[in-house]
């Protein structure tokens, strides 16, 4: 690998799902097909050993981002690039399998993402099993060896999930993720079913395991809090489209899209008693019917003629630090 | 704000019978919450917070009870009235907000049905009095062109707008204390922010007091005028908002604040509270708090804390007992 390729890129990935009604009720009520972009056109890199983070509101598609990352998910257009080749163009299911055992996922509700039925070695054992990693014979002393890597005993390995609290639980998730040696992993929402005391222990868990392992994060919340203390870059989705990319203390120094500045806002701040965020009128428009021009336009306070009539293109600042979708952003 | 209290909570216990024994939710809470004051009942899960908030409004489900402690509300009794008196009360004098607000309306009924409904079981209203009345009250709560809206039925709002018409159909018949239970924890950041900007105004406008129930610091500090901090059923720390968060002395609240993360202030490696909230079946003796306190001391592990004044709040804390000052002290001074 060369120094300059991103481990990941993303490359105008877009996602259109097709949300039309059964052909006949469509041809009773004489409607056309309807699409719903989830994702448009959206490109970022992240480097070896870096965390990027998604941040933006339900709706605003970054799960989708995550999944198509990981591959589970066919992007109808825009390629997903890792060490610069394209995965969904891959045709040989052997290559095709040792790309996926690099990557892998660690889901928000760790109460639905492990098996209930499977004892704990068993559920951590199975990338191991499932990319024949190492004979069987030798499964059960790695599993001992990520149990003790999350911070679980090795006895823990013959309990169910149930048997756990949430934290301990997204630990277990942790572990597997870990078990076919990735070296990509996309975290979506990982400590948002969790209580603060115990999302601080996983938060910090997850750094020391980028350290050590020399991980590389696609880090998916809508807390810019928990995204602050994660990321070094930072990726804001609003209505499927990124509307401004840049590295972490650019954008919480001086974040230049009107909508990155309302998230900061109306987000709750620990130290500001009785503060009234400045309020936001309305709420995530429909992603069937987006707003014409700029999407978040009817939200803004500044918008302009141009915003409702012309989509903003990204355009740089900073020398190339941050990237912002805006018509009206000038430094 | 009168010196009387609206509601007075005392010594508080809710206790659910199982087959591995009594468990107890919610454990000798007391506070008191004023008129157009907001109190925020802040705690992770299993805390007990929603547990309080059912407790207060008579929600307890069976074969949960209340067993132990006093209600107060404007001076009367509530926590051992019939379930006949304790109807009226509920949604006229005490009011409450849910979290997920498409569960907390009926799908079938349109919103004005509802309201209207809610209305006249409350108020003496005709039918067309009510009707003028739902109009005004969804457009004080800012639901836009109330008038026709107000046929609608809850699918058609977004999450935000039902929020708003569940906080409506609340204040419906004038309560004089709204509880509200994680009322936007299922809702998006500027929308959170709408709606308590929402509830804020309201509580002074009206005068009506709040309990806020969430998990979320940042809401706390931005809501309330006074906080109880609850731990395993129990009050760890009360006192005003600010006091608090910005100073805490519980070593629960402590924690709690080192490690949540912030958008602004410093950027190193967070603090964390080891373990985890003890389960309910097995509380441990003493203080809750003790086997993840790094600080604990011998009569954390034989005797419950009971809530004293430190820096203008009340914790429940050992190390705050004056004998264990008095024992550091002299420690101190013989090592020296």
């Amino acid at each position: 690998m060369t120094g300059d390729t991103p481990l990941i890129s993303a490359r105008s990935l877009g996602a259109v799902f097709d949300v039309s009604k059964p052909w006949l009720n469509r041809m009773l009520a004489m409607e056309s097909k309807r699409f719903l972009t989830a994702v448009d056109t959206v490109d970022f890199d992240i480097p070896k050993g870096k965390t990027f983070a998604l941040v933006g509101e339900s709706g605003s598609g970054k799960s989708t981002i995550g999944r198509m990352i990981v591959g589970l998910q066919k992007p109808t257009s825009g390629q997903v690039l890792i060490d610069g080749e394209d995965f969904f163009a891959i045709k040989d299911q052997k290559r095709k399998l040792a790309m996926r055992r690099r990557i892998q996922m660690i889901f928000q509700s760790p109460y639905a993402s492990l098996n209930p039925r499977w004892r704990v070695r068993h559920i951590i054992g199975e990338p191991i099993r499932a990319f024949e990693l190492m004979p069987a014979s030798e499964v059960d002393k790695r599993v001992a060896e990520l149990l003790d890597q999350v911070g679980l005993a090795k006895s823990d390995g013959e309990k169910f999930p149930h048997e756990f609290s949430g934290g301990q639980r997204q630990r277990i998730a942790i572990a597997r993720a870990l078990a076919s040696n990735p070296e990509f992993i996309v975290c979506d929402e990982p400590t948002s079913a969790l209580d603060v005391s115990v999302q601080s222990q996983v938060l910090n868990l997850m750094k020391t395991l980028q350290r050590e392992l020399g991980l590389t994060y696609l880090f998916i919340s809508h807390d810019l809090s928990v995204i602050r203390y994660m990321a070094d870059e930072i990726g804001v989705l609003y209505l499927g489209r990124l509307v401004e990319v840049a590295d972490r203390d650019s954008l919480f120094e001086n974040p230049r899209h009107p909508y990155t500045r309302m998230l900061m806002d109306a987000a709750p701040h620990i130290d500001a008693f009785g503060r009234t965020a400045e309020i936001v009128s309305g709420e995530i428009p429909d992603p069937i019917n987006k707003p014409s021009g700029c999407s978040f336009h009817p939200r803004c306070t500044l918008t302009e003629d141009r915003c409702r009539q012309e989509r903003p293109a990204v355009r740089e600042f900073d020398n190339g630090k941050a990237k912002v979708a805006c018509h009206l952003c000038t430094a | 704000m009168s010196d009387t209290p609206l509601l007075k909570v005392s010594d508080l216990i809710v206790e659910f019978p199982t087959r591995n024994g009594v468990l107890r939710p919610v454990d000798r809470v007391g506070f008191e919450v004023r008129a157009g004051e907001i109190l925020g009942l802040v705690g992770e899960s299993g805390a007990g917070k929603s547990m309080c908030g059912s407790a207060i409004i008579g929600l307890i489900d069976r074969p949960g009870r209340i067993s132990g402690g006093e209600i107060h509300l404007d001076g009367e009794r509530i926590d051992n009235l019939p379930e006949e008196r304790m109807r009226r009360i509920r949604g006229k004098k005490i009011a409450m907000v849910f979290q997920d607000p498409l569960t907390s309306l009926n799908p079938l009924m349109t919103v004005g049905q509802q309201l209207i409904q809610t209305i006249r079981t409350h108020l003496p209203l005709s039918q067309n009095d009510a009707r003028a009345k739902a109009i005004a009250l969804l457009e004080e709560v800012g639901i836009p062109a109330a008038a026709t809206r107000i046929d609608a039925y809850p699918h058609q709002f977004s999450g935000g707008m039902r929020q708003r018409v569940v906080i409506s159909l609340a204040l419906a018949a004038e309560p004089e204390l709204i509880i509200a239970d994680e009322p936007t924890t299922a809702l998006d950041v500027s929308v959170q922010a709408q709606i308590m900007a929402l509830l804020k105004r309201l509580c002074r406008e009206r005068g009506t007091a709040v309990i806020l129930i969430t998990h979320d610091m940042g809401v706390i500090a931005e809501t309330t005028d006074r906080v109880a901090v609850l731990y395993a059923g129990r009050i760890a720390e009360i006192g005003p908002t600010r006091n608090v968060l910005s100073a805490p002395s519980h070593p629960y609240t402590v924690g709690l604040m080192a490690s949540t993360p912030s958008t602004t202030g410093s950027l190193q490696t967070l603090s964390q509270i080891p373990g985890s909230m003890p389960n309910l079946r097995a509380i441990p003796k003493g203080c809750a708090f003790n086997q993840r306190c790094t600080k604990a001391i011998s009569a954390c592990f034989n005797d419950i804390p009971v809530l004293e004044p430190v820096n203008g709040s009340e914790v429940a804390c050992w190390l705050y007992d004056p004998a264990y000052k008095q024992i550091e002290k002299e420690i101190s001074g013989a090592s020296e």
